[in-house]
Order: structure tokens, then sequence, then C-alpha cells
């Protein structure tokens, strides 16, 4: 299981790419920490995710005060 | 630091020069309002909060704020210093840049900043090279620590935020504004554009607004109006405000008392 936003995945043996493609995210729009460190968008294609995995995908949106 | 030179008056962070002393914020309406409201309050800074992406989501606010904004993005949702760290981390990996603006709240029900983490995040990400503007409450000594954490600007609450009750911290901001050698940007509870124009008036660097547009009943009409009462602000402490007489009057007119004699 590869936990994504906190939430268990199906995931583990999928490169990120094809995982985040598979899963609907605006691959353009996003920035992932994977197990704790920022994983640049060039590597997403060559990291496969693996059980116990921990995978933040994070966008911007509006805030404020 | 305003910086004036030949008659320029520029808002100076982290070595880029701003006409705007208006930071917009960008929470609590609707995307399709953004265009307008940065073009009516001549917002050259507009914060930004970094959340989890969705996968039925695919509007982009990128897409919404013209290409000449600074962006600012903001650690709304960070308890921690690590966890603000984070967050600036991956609001840099997003792509728009060094500027971060520190929030921390471990408290939800009044949303304060805690200052103690704020001055260690600020720390952490200046010298990682961040251009760091972390919000706080008013207290000269965190100040103090956040200049020489490395700090770009201070950015005290005048408010709980998003509850446009004014300049509730106004004798504390003050004193930021006399005693520390950074921007002072007011955040957080500006709820009017003549609470905007005061703090401008005493000197602060810039404001910070949200909710007061956001909650408003025309937001670009509002923009516009907090951008002209900022602009006013600004050029009252400029020009230096008259004095305030203690007690009586002093006439402006001359006192001949001419049809008497």
């Amino acid at each position: 299981m590869v936990k994504v936003n906190g939430e268990p995945q199906e995931a583990a043996g999928e490169s990120l790419a094809a995982y985040l493609a598979a899963a609907g995210y605006d691959i353009r729009a996003v920035a992932v920490e994977y197990n704790g460190a920022i994983l640049p968008k060039e590597r997403y294609a060559a990291t496969v995710l693996a059980d116990g995995d921990v995978v933040e995908v994070v966008c911007f949106m509006g805030g404020g005060c | 630091m305003a910086m004036e030179q030949n008659g320029e008056d520029c808002l100076e962070l982290g070595g880029r020069k701003f006409h705007s002393r208006f930071i917009l914020g960008s929470g609590k309406y609707s995307l399709q309002l953004i265009e307008a409201a940065v073009r009516d309050a001549g917002a050259e800074i507009v914060t930004v909060a970094v959340r989890r992406a969705n996968t039925k989501e695919h509007e982009n606010i990128l897409d919404y704020i013209p290409k000449q904004v600074t962006l600012l993005p903001n650690t709304s949702g960070a308890r921690t210093a690590d966890e603000a760290v984070r967050i600036a981390h991956l609001a840099r990996e997003l792509g728009c840049g060094d500027f971060v603006k520190i929030e921390i709240m471990r408290d939800s029900k009044y949303l304060l900043p805690d200052n103690e983490a704020t001055v260690r995040a600020t720390e952490t990400l200046a010298k990682e090279g961040f251009i760091v503007l972390p919000y706080m409450y008013p207290d000269l000594n965190t100040a103090r620590d956040l200049v020489s954490a490395g700090a770009a600007a201070v950015m005290p609450l005048a408010a709980p935020i998003g509850s446009n009750k004014g300049l509730v911290t106004k004798e504390f901001i003050q004193i930021l504004i006399d005693e520390i050698d950074l921007p002072i940007i007011v955040d957080a509870g500006i709820g009017s554009p003549a609470q905007a124009c005061e703090a401008m008036q005493m000197g602060a660097a810039a404001v910070m607004a949200n909710t007061a547009l956001a909650t408003a009943g025309d937001l670009p009409l509002m923009a516009a109006a907090f951008r002209e009462a900022i602009a006013a602000g600004r050029k009252a402490y400029r020009a230096g405000l008259g004095r305030v007489l203690s007690r009586g009057a002093a006439a402006s007119d001359p006192l001949t008392g001419f049809l008497r004699d």
C-alpha cells in the first residue's frame, strides 16, 4: 500500500508518473513530496512506488488572510 | 524598506522593488474574480496557499493570476516550524520563485500565529535563500528575533484573521514600525479602506487584505477603494501629519476682527 495524500492506494509497482496520470492529477500544476523529500518532476517517470511509500501531491489554491 | 530615489517611492522586498503597497490575498473568492481584483487593486504581490491536490479539480489558480504579479505562497495549514519549512519547499517546487509568507498556527479557534515557531522557520528558510515574510503576533521581541533570523519584512496581525475588525493591535504595530528596521506589512484583520489608510499613515510599509474584499458586496470595487486608501495613507505618512492640539483651538484665518472697529 502506498499512502497518497493521507489515503492508502494500490499503487505499488507503478511509476509515480503513471500513477499520477491514471489517478487524474494535473501533473503541470502539482509538486510532489516523496517519502519526506521534494521530488523534481523529471524524476516522476523513473520513481517506482513501493509498499510503505508516503507521497504528498500538492498544488496552489486561493489563500490569504 | 522605503526607497526614495529620483522621487520614486518603492517598497523593496528581497532585492525587488514594488510600486504597489497593497498585498492581495486570493482566498475565499472565485478564480474568475482574481484577475479583476488584481487589476483594480493595482496589486503586484498576491498570496496563494498550498494544498493537497484534488484529482477532480483541474482549474489552476496560476492561470488566473497575471504573469507580472509576484506570487507570495503562504504556509497556512502548518502547525509547526517543520511543517512550514516543508510547505515552503513544496511551494518553491511549484515554480513561483523564492518568496514565502510563514504562517504557523497551533490554535484553531483564534488562528493566532505561533511566534516562536515562526522565528525558527524563518531562520531555516532565510538560510536556504528564501525571501521570508513572517506573519506574527505583534511583539517587539519576536520582531527583533525575526530580523536576526533573516526575515525580509515583518507581517504583524491587526486583528484576528478574517475578522475585519481593524487595527486592534495598533499600539503594538506602531512600536514595530518605530523600532524595526524592516518593512512592517500590516496583515490580517484589516476590514476597511479607512483602516488600511490609517495603517499606512502610521508608517506601515504595506497592507495585506483578503477577507475585507472577499466579503464585500462588490469585490473589484472594494479592491479599488483599498488601492486608493493605501496610496492616500502612504502620501499622508510621507507628507507628515499635522499636529494635534492637546486643548483649545488655533485659527487658520487672520483674527483681525476688522468689522468691529
